[in-house]
């Protein structure tokens, strides 16, 4: 769990790093922590996986990744581990997650975000998935975004 | 839309992780991009205030922070889109919102620091709009990364 100075830290640097030559020299004095506490702090944070990785979030739209496919497989759930391994590894794939089915309107359980420029690369790479996964896929589908609905971050108070 | 100069392409494909966790990390990043320390500090903000980068900093993680996401769906009647989309959006948990194309057309992601919170958007959710919302929590997590080459 998070103690309070971890929070603080959380707060400090949601909406990025301080874009100076010592940033975490700048968060620490924002924060009244020694810089290397700070350091420390972040280290072990990530070490914990609470912090995924630290750099640049790019912003997909921007960067002229419009076209966003949810492929979606139906897999057997003996063979779902070692698939979601392969699908997940690939560089195309930018999340990958077993979640329920639910039958019968739903029968996929594996699912696997593709962006692309254009949905004729993202349908170029789900057909590069299919040809990877084989037969354990019994079906498959790709769902495009149409519309975004809402979009707002993760916000933890301080 | 997707115009990156040499500079931001190496920020974008060579940062996406791994930054450095010392008292200078912009010299050290930059460095191994074979860009300056100032260089690499211009061209961060550069790609922010161009939109190109939502930020430059942590990913945190919500699940590892005690809280939970839980990704759902509901088959909306097109005649009642935008008022479900309305009532779904009400509600602050719902982070992301999406319309795909399929007879499940509407899309979102639900995340709270507090786990129980999660069970109990759904049902309000269900009960505002009267419709079944299929909760699609994950079980597995394979691999996210994000990551974008430009």
């Amino acid at each position: 769990m998070l103690d309070a100075i971890d929070r603080k830290l959380i707060a400090a640097t949601q909406g990025g790093l301080p874009l100076v030559r010592e940033p975490y020299a700048a968060l620490a004095d924002q924060l009244g922590l020694p810089e290397a506490q700070v350091i420390a702090r972040l280290q072990d944070l990530l070490a914990r996986g609470a912090i995924r990785r630290i750099g640049a979030i790019p912003n997909h739209y921007a960067l002229g990744f419009t076209a966003n496919g949810m492929s979606v497989w139906d897999v057997a759930d003996e063979e779902i581990a070692e698939v979601g391994a392969m699908v997940g590894a690939l560089d195309a794939v930018t999340h990958c997650y077993e979640r329920p089915r639910h039958l019968p309107l739903w029968p996929y359980n594996l699912f696997a975000m593709v962006h692309g420029r254009t949905r004729d690369e993202v349908r170029s790479e789900v057909a590069d998935i299919a040809r990877l996964i084989g037969p354990a896929a019994r079906a498959h589908e790709v769902l495009f975004s149409t519309r975004i609905l809402k979009k707002t971050g993760l916000r933890i108070a301080a | 839309m997707g115009i990156v100069d040499p500079t931001g392409r190496a920020i974008i494909n060579g940062l996406q992780g791994g930054f450095p966790l010392t008292s200078r990390p912009f010299r050290e990043a930059g460095a191994a991009l074979g860009l300056t320390e100032d260089e690499l500090i211009e061209g961060v903000g550069e790609l922010i205030a161009a939109g190109q980068l939502s930020r430059f900093g942590p990913l945190w993680n919500a699940v590892e922070l005690g809280g939970a996401v839980c990704l759902a769906a509901i088959a909306v009647p097109p005649a009642r889109f935008d008022a479900v989309a309305n009532q779904v959006n009400a509600h602050p948990e719902v982070a992301h919102n999406y319309e795909r194309g399929h007879a499940l057309n509407m899309w979102f992601v639900v995340s709270s620091e507090d786990p129980a919170r999660i069970d109990a958007v759904l049902a309000e959710i269900e009960r505002e709009t009267g419709l079944v919302v299929h909760a699609m929590p994950k079980r597995q997590e394979f691999f996210v990364g994000f990551r974008v080459e430009v």
